[in-house]
């Protein structure tokens, strides 16, 4: 390094601090697998339980106190619950979103900037409870008049479009960028062939961005697992399978939102909880992984 | 000859489909957030209600107070050491293993759901210290979900700016850390900062990973200002309910409040004009440094 051979000496000590507070993310971030998994194991570890019984069954009778066992801890439903939810507000975003994004790119670069962008921005800063509160006040009985649903409008239905607002601007935000960085030469070459406008975008703009796009979707994705108090207010929280759109369910987060005060710290029914946990921080860290799996094809695509 | 006129014909005709489709899906997305952002604030503004904004129990504003109180305590922590993090990225860490752990590791920081890192903070700041729920644990709780942010703004702030700023300060004998510390961070700082305002602004909303840390109550008193009493309002250990969990517990509960269907409303109001306050600062301070990069003025 140059810097070490000039005359005046260097300052020790910041460059010493801002290397441990670099390595206090690490430690940190490793604390939080460390003591998720030590918790989450609980359940597999302490109360003998399999794998598959958690991932599989819907029996879900978790004993209550801090040493008793003997309960089952199937958590079927709330992985059921959560992706369905997921699934389908995925489902319900996807065209709005990578519309949008086209919008924003291809057929109006000024009003992408200028109005769709600050309106996404909005999006973003509503907090996730308030969403939860519109669902809950607007969505629930909507639903409960309009499809007269059996449960009063608590469904997987206003669960699904409560997330798909929410994560929305998450897809659309990395659509657009993806969409952005497809050289231009690409579309004048097409447009140079007499391409429309469409044919631009659906055979070439869209498949040059395909892996861009997709690591918007699983940055959603993950996002929409992850959330909580939005989806607790209008899932119903009840513990049954769905038996369509329009019946209540219970959700992963949402379980662990709603019951984790109320169970004896370090019993069955609260590792159980502490074994979700550990379940969505896997499916977080996956995530990560898959994007990141994506990217490095993609790059390898393009030397190719 | 004919076919490909047919063709042509109806490329033509797809083509003015699909933009009719792409221009109605832009309009029901501004049409929807519209409808939201109304929605939000025309309710708000009829629930109201003589006394709401009191502390008393029908009020909101010991809860208001504590969402302010807990995100500045928040950023006491998240800001030196996202800024320090975000200086050694860009100036010291070398690209190698450890640096490449460091990167996916605020890479998996940064997604992971915020009611994982609520149960993280309840579990070491609650479980293991016997405490009682506080607003100190919240603080650090939401200062661990705001932290890869800050570390990113301020290692791309740094990284974006020209490479001459450095060589001239270190051209002039000074260090690497006088450069950073008396050239690099002033010309990044508004970017930082950016980042910053941003960062507590999501704060403001944060709910799922107060549920357990923070707490679900907040008693207090505005006469007292001793810091150890547990309703000082100041004192950073008392449990403090913020205003997003007050509409979490006012709409789901079953709260026993007369008003809370009117404090809920309320409540979203005001947490949502605050939070866009803050991005709508960091859009316009954002905007200024652009302008100023390029010479031009909008």
């Amino acid at each position: 390094m140059r810097q070490s051979k000039s005359v005046v000496k260097d300052n020790k000590l910041g460059p010493l601090i801002v290397r441990i507070a670099g390595l206090l993310i690490i430690a940190l971030t490793l604390s939080i697998g460390l003591f998720l998994v030590i918790r989450g194991m609980g359940t597999f570890v302490k109360f003998h339980h399999s794998i598959t019984e958690f991932l599989f069954s819907s029996n879900w009778a978790p004993t209550d106190s801090a040493t008793a066992s003997g309960g089952n801890v199937g958590a079927a439903i709330y992985i059921a619950g959560s992706l369905l939810t997921c699934g389908l507000a995925l489902l319900i975003v996807l065209p709005f979103s990578i519309g949008a994004a086209i919008f924003m790119t291809e057929i109006s670069a000024k009003a992408g900037k200028k109005i769709f962008q600050p309106a996404i921005e909005i999006f973003v800063g509503i907090p996730s409870v308030v969403y939860g509160w519109i669902g809950l006040t607007v969505l629930v009985p909507f639903i409960r008049d309009v499809f007269h649903a059996k449960m009063g409008g608590y469904s997987v239905l206003a669960a699904s479009i409560v997330l798909a607002v929410m994560i929305f601007p998450t897809i659309t935000t990395v659509s657009v960028d993806a969409i952005r960085s497809v050289p231009d030469s690409y579309r004048r070459a097409a447009y140079g062939l007499a391409s429309t406008r469409w044919q631009v975008i659906y055979k070439i703009v869209l498949p040059a961005s395909k892996s861009g796009i997709m690591t918007g979707i699983i940055l959603g994705l993950s996002r929409a697992f992850g959330e909580a108090l939005a989806v607790a207010m209008v899932i119903g929280k009840t513990r049954a399978f769905p038996k369509d759109l329009l019946s209540p369910t219970n959700n992963l987060t949402a379980a662990i939102a709603s019951d984790m005060g109320n169970t004896a710290s370090g019993g069955e029914h609260n590792l159980a909880l502490w074994s979700m946990a550990l379940l969505l921080l896997i499916i977080s860290v996956t995530c990560i992984f898959l994007i990141h799996l994506i990217g490095a094809r993609a790059k390898k695509n393009e030397r190719a | 000859m004919n076919d490909k006129r047919k063709g042509i014909q109806r490329a033509k005709r797809i083509n003015t489909a699909m933009t009719a489709i792409l221009y109605l899906i832009g309009g029901s997305i501004l049409l929807l957030i519209f409808v939201l952002a109304a929605y939000i604030i025309i309710k708000g503004l009829l629930s109201y209600y003589p006394g709401i904004l009191s502390t008393d129990r029908n009020g909101i504003l010991n809860q208001l107070f504590n969402t302010i109180y807990l995100v500045f305590l928040s950023l006491l922590i998240s800001v030196p050491l996202g800024v320090l993090a975000g200086i050694y990225m860009a100036e010291y860490a070398k690209e190698n293993k450890l640096t490449r752990f460091l990167r996916i590791c605020i890479e998996s920081l940064s997604s992971l759901p915020s009611i994982v890192i609520g149960l993280f903070g309840y579990l070491v700041l609650i479980l293991m210290t016997g405490a009682n729920w506080n607003l100190m644990a919240g603080a650090i709780t939401v200062s661990i979900l705001s932290l890869p942010a800050i570390t990113t703004t301020t290692e791309d702030a740094i990284r974006a700016l020209p490479k001459s700023y450095k060589q001239a300060s270190m051209a002039l004998s000074a260090t690497q850390w006088t450069s950073i510390v008396k050239v690099l961070l002033p010309a990044a700082s508004k970017r930082i900062i950016t980042g910053i305002i941003l960062a507590a602004g999501r704060g403001f909303g944060e709910a799922a990973a107060l549920l357990y840390t923070a707490g679900q109550s907040t008693r207090l008193n505005w006469s007292n200002w001793d810091l150890t009493a547990k309703t000082c309002p100041l004192n950073p250990f008392r449990p403090g309910e913020t205003l997003s969990l007050h509409i979490w517990l006012m709409r789901t509960e079953g709260s026993l409040n007369p008003h809370s269907e009117q404090i809920a409303n309320f409540s979203a109001m005001v947490l949502v004009i605050m939070v866009l306050l803050f991005s709508l600062t960091a859009r316009i301070l954002s905007n200024k440094i652009n302008s100023k990069k390029t010479g031009l003025k909008e």
